[in-house]
This record gives structure tokens, C-alpha cells and sequence, in this order.
């Protein structure tokens, strides 16, 4: 009785061992990968603002994301009253080589997103002019209207799974953000 | 022979040949002690049925005579041993042996009374298969509510951590069939992977003295325990279901067990688990789904001297996790704060979108077992175990189905450990731990990962001795001593390695040299020598009456996130960080207990005082801006605390069939170092439960119960201002300010019936929140988005075959 039992115990160990050894056996298998780069992470906002030769670009980028770099501003242009531009937003990722278009994924799920502006400057109304599948507003295209001159902020703000439709404020629209970001601009 | 350490009884046949008559039989008996053999003298013996008795003389030998033919009734009593009864059937004059024994918990079914401890001198409650059963299609930490003094740190309804005197996560030893459980239990939102199925019983132990295993339980012990099957011939098994009308779902769980005369057994358990959307009172709690499959097999050898176990269990489980809860940065959380309702209500589905999390842990052991005679028990125990963590998040584009946190662990650990038990009023238990543990933080989730890899190394060793001072004192006392061996591999941005953190003067024996772009990859690497100690002191009075004291110091090594972690943490909407400067936790606790244990009033006063130095917390400390808006940035920090409080417990048979049973738990902590209240510490909270038993109608059970959590009025404010930029103005986000004060009621019925010859038939209906009270408990992550659970109507039927 008492062999029989070593016998099993040891046969026992030795299964336990190896289902052991095969449930570890892959852990080896993906070496360096502690750091890798934020696939989804957008680290670069471009809205760019087109009135026939007068063009004006928003610029924010934060290369490392969260990490210890500050975020720059980089404004070019003012705005100019009484006028009307034609908005476009690029999204990028510019840890990766070459930069990844973040632009075309919200774009893809169009249902799932909305880009929502608000503006404290009088007068500058800005119109989404794009829509998703549904009919529904997305906001990488926009039409951005001046009044008289003037300066304040504008703010950007791009939310993931909205409820959509909404009544246009970007804080009844629920979801998460994604991006929200705030220019200075100027009008002359 | 005065041996305090009870239960007795263990029988060894032998027959002589007498000439036997009517009414002249004689029975003859040597009570004997299996360790060192030798007689015992003065046991109790008596002929229950014919009102007779007599001792055993000084070689522990017994006569009764003038018996007539015919059944028996003997009951042996020793002194500081459990009364035994032996039913014999006489027909000729017999001589018997009595081994008396002390371990028959190890080799027989037990029946366990209320006052039955796994750890003699220790403050501990348990909860039985019958409350086990109750929380079928619930959590570990659901059912160690019932115990006073214990409470839960929450996310949602499904993911529940136990949390005892204020203590959850890393702080809690979870030992599962005498498996210590790793199952990257460090963080707030990563439930226990048991199945409380799969035991026969749950122990909690408040104090922080056991240490057979670990030095670190700075909270208590959880103890998930099997059934010790009897030694016979037998089949048999159960099934229990259980349905919901909240989350329209529930649980079938299923166990067979065969056990032969040899002592070889074995056993076989499932469980599957699903619920689509809970309900909290007024509306949907969308994605709160979950989905649990489990199963267990067991299967060993028992005899008094020699045996085996095999156990492995396998525990995969998904929850959903409350889809408004997944938030971009700080004036969502504002928002959600605000806001009366969650963000995302939809219909009810049985559907988990994101955010979920999927969780696949395995577990397997062997133990090994031989008694010497007259020395003791010498165990040997192999484990290993792997845990497979997956987080998903709301995601973009081709990561959409990716997790965003992946990680293996992998836990291998041997233990042998020696029982001595050959002295009369000492006890000794000593042992040696080998523990390894990899984690492996899997690529391709296209994330930086929040605990980078690394390989861990511990080796320790214990002695535990129980010294019987006199029949009704015990003292016991114990040492450990610990070595842990960290090796980890992470990259840090070279500005917060050099600049932020400073780690390039304080630890530059961690940098490889090398610099890859704006990263530096380096080789945390630490050691730590933990001692921690016990003694407990036991002391009987009359009317079940018992005092006990302990006091534990244990010493915490840090965990992986409160070294490690960095970056943004979603359904909190912050940014966390660790550091490597973080070093060990060290706590004392005292813990008294005053108890009476009997079924007509019963009480337990249980006072304590936890003094930690160098407690680890997670607060916030500023706020950073992103692409994503502003987050507040928590840090993990040193402090001193203390946690003292009061649990109090009491029984009262009112009468015949009514019982009454209350709770009372009292907790103060303390952050000394910024004299502010802690963090995150449960609320005075008491519940009542009146049971009316009717064991002659089908053993009829109804009871009331009710439990009132009042609103924690002492935490630590942590509030801040933030500006929001689409409202163009800076809003007050109150983080901190805790829910009201709420009370819910629940009933519960049951009923067995007789329906086939060896089987029954239990059913049982149950309501939670009688009155669909909408409330939120501070202690539940997800309180800022949605209410509770609101009322739940369960039916359970179980079968015995």
C-alpha cells in the first residue's frame, strides 16, 4: 500500500510538473515588449481654418502624451472678421514613424464620435458640416463664421460613444473624451 | 493526560472469544493515546442506555459487567476531549481497545460546532456551507459580509473584494484549500478568483497571527476550506440553481463525491454562472453583465497515518464592468458626479461590451502527509497557480478588441511543514517555504503596460507553538521570517527618470546604460527581510465563556502597483503613479475578544487596534493636463495610521423556534502623519436577523434580516476645483462626499422535502431589498455613476443525491 501510494504521488507530481511546464512554456516567447509605443494615442491636434488664401492653423501637440513634456500651442494666423472658413481637424499620432492619421479611424466610426466647438468670442458661430452614416453630426468638416473683432477661446472637444443624436453641448452628450482642448484666438 | 486541544476518538477494533451468556456478559476496554500509546487515565465511561458508568484505572483500562445481550450505548468522556458515543451490539463478553486521538478533524467528517477555530487562540468567524449556499451565484466577498467586522471594497455589484477592520487587496491573505491565492490581488478592482462553491467553509481570521501562511497579513486571513469526507463506502452529490429577476440570470452548480472504506475519495464540482444588465431601482445598469464558469476536482487517500490530496480548480470568469463609468478625463467625472443618472442607460442584454474584464485562473496542488508515532506529522505541499488578467476598454479602430491590460502571473511555491505533537501541553508547528512568481506583462495590447515584468523570489520560515498553560489556558506563539527577491524589467521616460523622480542618483545600480529614444530601460531590483511574530493567549471560564488576546505584528513588502504603476487609470479618470522609493509596511494589531459560545445566548466583543507604520495609500496630490483635458494625478505615498474599532456579535434563542441574531461594527482610522481621517474606511454599520425555525414541518425557515450602513462622516477631503473649458469657468469636483446613511431589508424562506428515498429536496425563496431603496455605498467604486441594486427576487432549489 505504501509503494503503491508513493507511486501515485510521484506520478502525480511529475503530471503536475509538466502541465506546469506547458502552461509556462509560451510565457518566454515575447521578449522587449515592457515599453511598447501607444498604439491609440493622439498626440497631435491640427484644426486648420480655409478662407480662400487666408489660412489659419490650431496647432496642439504633447509628443508624450501623459508624460513629463508640457503640451505646446502653436496659433498661426489671426482670424479675420465678417468672415466665413472652411474647418478641417486632423488627429494624429506622431509617436509612430511615419505619424498615424488618427483622423481616419473616427472618421471609419463616424456613429461613434462627435466633435463638439464652443467659443466665448462673440459672434464666431461654428457649423459641423459633415455627418455619419445615421445623418447625425460628426465635426471633422466645419464652417467657422466671424463677426466683429474681438479675442477669447475656442475649445475643441471630441467625444467616443456620445449619444447621438444630442442637443449639441458636449457635457449632455455623455461619453468619454478622447480630445478637449482650448485656443486662444484673436480676430482683427 | 490533560489535553485541551479537543476532539477525540479514533477506534481500533479487537474481539476475544468468551463464552457468553444472557445478561453475564462483560465488556472490557483500554482507553489508549495514539501518540505516545499510553494508557489514559480517569476517562468517563458510560452505558448511556442502561444508566451505568465507570472510570478507566491507571492503565486506562475499563470493566463493565452483568450486560445483557444486545445493543449498546457507550459514551466516552476524557477530560478536555469532545464526549464520543460508540453504538455497539453485544452478543458475547468483549475486549476493546480506545485509541484516543486529538486530529480527528484530518481523518473523519467533522461536525462543526460554532466554537470549532482553525487556530486555537485566534479571533476568527466562520461561515458555513449553509451560508455558502446561500451566495451561490454571488462572491467571496458578498457572503463574508455576514461576518461582522468585515466589509467590501467594491466595483459595481460583480467585482467584490473582502475588506476586514479596513483592510482589503494586498493587505488580505486569501488562502484557498491551503493554497495562498495570487491573482494580482494588489489592485482595487480585481476580485478573488475563487469559487466559494467549490468550500465547505470560509474562515476569517482578524488577527494577524497565523502565520503559517505569510508575514503580511496586516488585515486578517481568509480561509476557503474543503470538506473532510468520512471514511466509507458511499456516493453522493447535489445540485443547487438558483434564479434571479434581477440580472435575469443565475448559477447551477453541481458536485459528486465517491469516498471508499480505504480511504480513497473523490470529488467533482461545476459551476456556471450568467446574468445579463443588473437593475438598480429606477433603471438599467447597462453592461454589468457577467458570465463564470467553474469547476473543481479533488481526489486523495486518508488514513490516520498516511495520505494524499490532489486538487485543481479552474475559475474563469468575465464581468461586465457599467458602461457609464467609462470616462475621458476630470469633467466627465464632474459630469457623472452631477448628473442623478448614469451617463449610457440602455435596454436590458445578456450582451458584455466594453469595459469588461476576463479572468482565467488555475490552481492546483498536491499535499502529502505521514504521522510518526509519538513524534507527529510531517506534510509536504506543492502549488502552482496562473493568472490570466484582461482588461478591456472602449477602444478604437483595429485595438478595438485588444485589452489594454494583459498580464500573466505565474505562482509556484513548496511548502513542507512539521506538526509536533508528541508533548503533552505543547504543540509545534514549523515550516519551510520556496516560493517563484513570474509576471508576464503580454504584448500587443498596444499600450504601455501598467506593471511591467518581473520575477519574484521568496523563501521563509515559521514555528508556531501552542502551550496548554492549564485546562483552560493557551498560550501560543510564533515567529516568521521572510526573504522576497524582486527583479523587475521597465523603461522609464528618461526626463521623469532623471528629473522627476530623481531615481538617477537614488538608484542608479538599476540603469542599463543604454538610452532608446526618450526611454531608458532599467532593472528594479530589491530584497527585503521581513520578520513578523505572534501570541495569542486563550483563556476558558465557565458558561462557555472565553477571552481571548492577540497581538501580530506583521511587515508588508510593497506590491507591483504601488512600485511601479504609471498612467492613466479610465473608470476613475486619474493618473496613478508609483515609486520605487516605497518601501515595506509594517503593522501591530491587538485584538481582545470576549465570547460566549451557546445556541440560547451567545455573544462576542471583539476590540481592536491596528497601528501600521509606513501605510501605503493612493491620493491625490495635483492635476495635469492632456490632449484629453485635465486628470488629477494620484500618488502613492507613506504614512502612519491607525485603524481601531469594535465588532460585537450576539445570539439569542427567544424562544422554541425563534432566534435572533444582531451585529454591531465600530471602525476609526486615522492618518497620523497629516492628522486627517484615512482614506476609504467602512462606516459604522449594524444588522439585525430574526429566524423562526420549525424542524418538525419540513424544516421550515423564514427570516428577516435588515442592515443599516450609516453615511461615513469621517473621510478625508480630497476635493478639488478644475476648469472646465466648455462651460468656460472652474467647477468644483467633490470626489469626496459620501453617500447617506441606508438601510435594506431582506427575507428568506426555505423548506426540505422528502421525495425519493436518499435524496431531498431544499427549496428556497428569497427577497434582497424589500423595499427597491435606491442608495450608493462609499466603499463601491462605481458610486459617482449609479445607484445600487435594486430589489431582487431568488428562487434556489437544491437537490441531495
Amino acid at each position: 500500500m505504501k509503494i503503491t501510494n508513493t507511486i501515485k504521488i510521484t506520478k502525480l507530481l511529475a503530471i503536475l510538473f509538466i502541465s506546469v511546464c506547458t502552461f509556462t512554456a509560451c510565457s518566454d516567447d515575447d521578449d522587449d515588449h515592457d515599453h511598447e509605443s501607444e498604439e491609440e494615442l493622439i498626440t497631435t491636434v491640427n484644426y486648420t481654418l480655409t478662407n480662400g488664401s487666408d489660412v489659419v492653423t490650431l496647432k496642439f501637440s504633447d509628443p508624450d502624451g501623459d508624460g513629463p513634456i508640457e503640451p505646446v500651442y502653436d496659433i498661426v494666423g489671426d482670424l479675420t472678421a465678417n468672415s466665413t472658413y472652411i474647418g478641417m481637424i486632423e488627429l494624429l499620432n506622431e509617436t509612430e514613424s511615419p505619424a498615424e492619421d488618427i483622423t481616419e479611424e473616427v472618421k471609419e466610426e463616424a456613429d461613434e464620435h462627435e466633435f463638439f466647438y464652443t467659443s466665448d468670442v462673440s459672434g464666431l458661430t461654428i457649423t459641423k458640416t459633415d455627418t455619419d452614416g445615421n445623418g447625425n453630426p460628426l465635426g471633422v468638416e466645419t464652417s467657422l463664421t466671424t463677426v466683429g473683432a474681438g479675442s477669447g477661446t475656442l475649445t475643441i472637444v471630441l467625444k467616443h460613444e456620445p449619444t447621438k443624436p444630442n442637443d449639441g453641448s458636449s457635457s449632455s452628450a455623455g461619453g468619454s473624451t478622447d480630445v478637449e482642448i482650448t485656443f486662444d484666438v484673436t480676430i482683427n | 493526560m490533560q489535553r485541551l486541544i479537543f476532539l477525540c476518538a479514533f477506534l481500533y477494533c479487537m474481539s476475544t472469544n468468551t463464552a457468553a451468556q444472557d445478561c453475564n456478559i462483560t465488556f472490557k476496554g483500554r482507553i489508549i493515546d495514539f501518540h505516545d500509546k499510553t494508557p489514559i487515565l480517569g476517562a468517563s465511561i458510560a452505558v448511556i442506555n442502561l444508566n451505568r458508568y465507570t472510570t478507566s484505572n491507571m492503565d486506562g483500562v475499563f470493566e463493565i459487567n452483568n450486560l445483557c445481550k444486545g445493543k449498546i450505548i457507550l459514551e466516552v468522556k476524557h477530560i478536555s476531549c469532545e464526549t464520543k458515543q460508540i453504538t455497539i451490539d453485544i452478543y458475547k463478553s468483549i475486549n476493546k481497545e480506545i485509541f484516543l486521538e486529538h486530529h480527528l478533524e484530518e481523518l473523519n467528517e467533522v461536525v462543526v460546532k460554532t466554537n470549532t477555530k482553525t487556530e486555537q487562540s485566534s479571533v476568527e468567524q466562520s461561515i458555513k456551507k449553509a451560508v455558502i449556499e446561500e451566495y451561490t451565484d454571488k462572491s467571496l466577498g458578498d457572503a463574508l459580509h455576514t461576518i461582522s467586522g468585515v466589509s467590501s471594497l467594491s466595483t459595481g455589484n460583480s467585482i467584490v473584494k473582502p475588506m476586514i477592520h479596513g483592510l482589503h487587496s494586498s493587505r488580505l491573505l486569501i488562502i484557498n484549500n491551503n493554497v495562498r491565492m495570487f491573482d494580482q490581488e494588489w489592485g482595487d478592482e480585481h476580485a478573488p478568483n475563487v469559487d466559494i462553491n467549490a468550500s465547505d467553509r470560509i474562515d476569517v481570521i482578524k488577527g494577524a497571527n497565523t502565520l503559517k501562511y505569510g508575514s503580511d497579513a496586516i488585515g486578517g486571513l481568509i480561509l476557503l476550506k474543503p470538506k473532510r469526507y468520512a471514511v466509507k463506502d458511499s456516493l453522493f452529490g447535489s445540485t443547487l440553481s438558483s434564479f434571479n429577476s434581477n440580472g435575469l440570470g443565475g448559477s447551477l452548480n453541481s458536485e459528486i463525491i465517491k469516498t471508499y472504506k480505504s480511504g480513497y475519495y473523490a470529488k467533482f464540482q461545476m459551476n456556471y454562472k450568467q446574468f445579463g444588465d443588473f437593475e438598480a431601482p429606477n433603471y438599467n445598469l447597462t453592461n454589468t453583465g457577467l458570465k463564470s464558469l467553474n469547476g473543481s476536482f479533488r481526489f486523495g487517500y486518508n488514513s490516520f497515518e498516511k495520505g494524499f490530496d490532489a486538487y485543481y480548480s479552474y475559475v474563469n470568469n468575465e464581468f461586465g464592468i457599467l458602461k457609464a463609468s467609462h470616462i475621458g478625463n476630470v469633467n466627465d467625472l464632474d459630469n457623472a458626479i452631477d448628473s442623478p443618472l448614469p451617463g449610457v442607460i440602455e435596454d436590458f442584454s445578456y450582451t458584455k461590451d466594453f469595459p469588461k474584464q476576463a479572468i482565467v485562473h488555475h490552481l492546483g496542488k498536491i499535499e502529502a502527509y505521514k504521522r510518526f508515532k509519538g513524534f507527529g506529522k510531517l506534510t509536504v505541499q506543492y502549488d502552482f497557480q496562473i493568472n490570466r488578467r484582461k482588461e478591456f476598454d472602449l477602444r478604437r479602430g483595429a485595438l478595438k478588441n485588444t485589452p489594454v491590460i494583459d498580464l500573466r502571473l505565474f505562482t509556484t511555491s513548496l511548502q513542507p511543514n512539521l506538526q509536533i505533537d508528541y508533548f503533552d501541553n505543547l504543540k509545534i508547528n514549523t515550516g519551510l517555504l520556496l516560493r517563484y512568481q513570474q509576471n508576464d506583462a503580454v504584448s500587443g495590447t498596444g499600450t504601455s503596460p501598467l506593471i511591467p515584468d518581473f520575477n519574484k523570489y521568496d523563501a521563509g520560515m515559521y514555528a508556531i507553538g501552542n502551550y496548554n498553560l492549564n485546562e483552560t489556558t493557551e498560550i501560543s506563539t510564533g515567529i516568521r521570517y521572510d526573504f522576497t527577491d524582486i527583479n523587475a524589467n521597465k523603461e522609464y521616460n528618461v526626463t521623469d527618470w532623471q528629473e522627476t523622480y530623481n531615481y538617477d542618483e537614488l538608484f542608479p545600480e538599476f540603469e542599463s546604460g543604454a538610452i532608446r529614444g526618450t526611454d531608458i530601460p532599467t532593472n528594479p531590483r530589491f530584497t527585503y527581510h521581513n520578520i513578523s511574530a505572534s501570541l495569542g493567549l486563550s483563556k476558558k471560564f465557565d458558561n462557555n465563556i472565553e477571552l481571548l488576546a492577540n497581538y501580530g505584528l506583521a511587515s508588508r513588502v510593497p506590491n507591483p502597483s504601488e512600485l511601479f504603476s504609471e498612467g492613466l487609470h479610465h473608470s476613475v479618470a486619474r493618473i496613478e503613479t508609483g515609486f520605487l522609493t516605497i518601501g515595506k509596511e509594517i503593522a501591530n494589531k491587538f485584538i481582545l475578544s470576549l465570547e460566549k459560545n451557546s445556541n440560547d445566548f451567545g455573544f462576542a466583543i471583539s476590540p481592536y487596534y491596528n497601528q501600521i507604520n509606513g501605510f501605503v495609500q493612493l491620493i491625490p496630490v495635483g492635476i495635469t493636463t492632456t490632449i484629453r483635458g485635465a486628470f488629477p494625478v494620484w500618488e502613492y505615498n507613506q504614512i502612519d495610521a491607525q485603524i481601531f474599532g469594535v465588532d460585537i456579535d450576539v445570539n439569542k434563542k427567544i424562544s422554541k423556534n425563534f432566534t435572533y441574531i444582531a451585529s454591531l461594527s465600530l471602525l476609526q482610522g486615522d492618518n497620523l502623519t497629516d492628522d486627517i481621517p484615512l482614506i476609504h474606511m467602512p462606516a459604522t454599520n449594524f444588522s439585525n436577523r430574526l429566524s423562526y425555525v420549525n424542524a418538525n414541518l419540513n424544516q421550515l425557515k423564514i427570516s428577516l434580516s435588515h442592515k443599516t450602513i450609516l453615511q461615513q462622516n469621517r473621510f478625508p477631503d480630497y476635493n478639488f476645483f478644475t476648469y472646465n473649458a466648455t462651460i468656460q469657468e472652474d467647477v468644483f469636483v467633490d470626489i469626496s462626499s459620501t453617500p447617506p446613511t441606508y438601510s435594506l431589508f431582506g427575507l428568506s424562506t426555505s423548506a426540505v422535502f422528502k421525495v425519493f428515498k436518499k435524496g431531498s429536496v431544499k427549496l428556497e425563496f428569497n427577497i434582497e431589498n424589500i423595499f427597491n431603496k435606491s442608495y450608493r455605498e462609499h466603499l463601491n467604486r462605481l458610486r459617482y455613476f449609479s445607484n445600487d441594486l435594486g430589489r431582487n427576487y431568488n428562487l434556489k432549489l437544491k437537490i441531495n443525491y
